[in-house]
């Protein structure tokens, strides 16, 4: 009844959801989205790298991510606003990612391709690649979770309870960096960046205690998977933007239902 | 031996030396007070003596074992994150329902279990972050201006429930008071900082005398007190934190 590369398509969807929920509700709680774009955009200096040296994508985006990931924690709490110092890291690591890549020969980067992935365009080894990163990202951060969310809350209060909040961020950059390394070839540095905050957004009108807001980003994310795959095919509409469509739809509706109740 | 011991504690902030050369020590069951003016050092002893604060010379020395529950000054809370009170209490370390609802009786919040943190009136939040700490079933309790942003008679009424903590527990009780002159009549012991200890003794009790009754109003019900002053050396040498210094001598002078 589906075509196989719709499976792979729904399969690797559905796995960056999964991590990429808990993960995305750290973000917003601890107000960095940028990161995402910071790690993403780093990722291409990623794929400079891997080409000019012959590596593996993979290694090359991973070795990045982890890199940037090391800088945003090392950064951190040196006198500038998070936002402001992920700010600073994206568009420099963008550019430097776009210098880097006019130097390797015979290359031409298709930005979209970069921004949207072709999610519709992923192997059986992708799909392998994307569940066991999010298996990965998903233990760690059940592992880590109450000194994850304690250090979240307020560091002071981490650290009087024997937390090392240093650590936690740590926990969580490392996360992000893994989770952006698995998924930025197949489904590209704008959805990466969407599946964090949107479906963890959307989320939050719902839920009633951080762990709820966590499972229900996940479920929200993959539903906007398959819902973007099916407006894609139904519609013949671009895969990776149907797919943020969807998730935006759902905010929208969060909006309206838990506003009311956030205010109240 | 004391639950806690600090030896010439200095602290750098931004270049500046907040604390310098500060010697302290804290004895089981015993409630002290620190008062001092804007900028003193207080919320930075706190953050030293917790080892939040990395100190630039000096040691803190714990009793083994030493338990501590800590009330910070004030807890923001992300409007993205829901969270109830009852998860609250089990951070980082799950506590049963049992001793989650003892600990929130004990601090006169029963049944706000499934209440959002975010919906806590400052008052309630304080006695929230109090419950939290006393999970912990502490030796100590440091609470960083506890009665900050609270009307009087909220703030005696929150002297009375830390009166009554230790009672109960008898933790030793560590805490800054925001006021210079207007402290928790249950002190043992008040502390006047201003970058390093400018004096310390008991509190002088005048809440039976009319005039200060009057001046602090009737619903405190005697949980205020003055500290009376006594300085055993003066101030007009140079500080390096001398900003500050104009401010307590002119506000000294009002009740020397």
């Amino acid at each position: 009844m589906f075509e196989p590369f719709l499976i792979r398509a729904a399969l690797a969807g559905i796995g960056l959801a999964l991590a990429a929920g808990p993960l995305g509700c750290f973000v917003v709680w601890r107000r960095m989205a940028f990161f995402g774009d910071a790690t993403a955009h780093a990722a291409i200096l990623g794929v400079a790298l891997a080409l000019g040296f012959s590596v593996s994508i993979y290694a090359g985006t991973l070795g990045v991510a982890l890199l940037m990931a090391l800088t945003v924690s090392a950064l951190a709490g040196r006198g500038w606003a998070i936002d402001t110092t992920l700010g600073v890291l994206a568009h420099s690591a963008l550019a430097v990612g776009l210098v880097a890549i006019s130097f390797v020969s015979g290359v031409r980067v298709d930005l979209e391709a970069y921004l949207f992935g072709d999610i519709l365009a992923v192997s059986w080894n992708d799909v392998w690649l994307i569940w066991s990163g999010a298996a990965l990202v998903l233990a760690g951060l059940a592992w880590r979770w109450p000194g994850l969310l304690t250090a979240t809350l307020s560091e002071d209060l981490a650290q009087a309870s024997g937390v090392n909040p240093g650590r936690e961020r740590l926990v969580l950059t490392l996360a992000l960096a893994v989770v952006v390394a698995v998924a930025i070839k197949v489904v590209g540095a704008l959805l990466i960046a969407a599946m964090l905050i949107i479906p963890a957004a959307a989320a939050r009108g719902f839920a009633r205690t951080p762990e709820r807001m966590a499972v229900f980003a996940s479920l929200i994310g993959a539903a906007a998977v398959l819902a973007g795959l099916w407006a894609s095919l139904r519609f013949d509409t671009p895969a990776g933007p149907s797919i943020v469509c969807a998730a935006a739809v759902v905010f929208a509706l969060s909006a309206g239902f838990g506003g009311m109740r956030l205010r109240g | 031996m004391s639950l806690i011991e600090a030896h010439g504690l200095t602290v750098q902030l931004g270049g500046a030396t907040v604390l310098e050369g500060v010697d302290l020590a804290l004895e089981p069951g015993e409630i002290v007070t620190i008062v001092g003016p804007n900028g003193s050092g207080k919320s930075t002893l706190l953050r030293a003596l917790l080892g939040i604060q990395p100190l630039a010379s000096g040691k803190v020395t714990r009793k083994p074992g030493l338990r501590l529950g800590y009330v910070p000054q004030k807890l923001h809370i992300d409007g993205g994150l829901p969270l109830p009170v009852r998860r609250f209490l089990s951070l980082p370390r799950r506590h049963s329902a049992a001793e989650a609802a003892t600990a929130l009786a004990q601090v006169g919040m029963s049944g706000m279990e499934e209440r959002q943190m975010l919906g806590l009136s400052g008052g309630q939040l304080q006695r929230v972050l109090l419950a939290r700490a006393l999970l912990e079933q502490p030796d100590l309790l440091i609470l960083d201006e506890p009665t900050q942003g609270l009307d009087q008679p909220g703030e005696a009424a929150f002297y009375e429930l830390i009166e009554k903590v230790r009672i109960e527990t008898g933790c030793a009780i560590l805490m800054v008071s925001h006021d210079l002159h207007v402290v928790m009549s249950a002190s043992d012991r008040v502390i006047c900082l201003n970058g390093h200890v400018c004096c310390q003794g008991t509190p002088h009790v005048v809440s039976n005398a009319p005039e200060y009754r009057a001046l602090f109003g009737l619903g405190t019900r005697g949980a205020l007190a003055l500290y009376q002053h006594d300085h055993d050396h003066d101030h007009d040498h140079d500080h390096s934190h001398d900003p500050d210094a104009g401010q307590p001598r002119t506000r000294e002078a009002d009740h020397v």
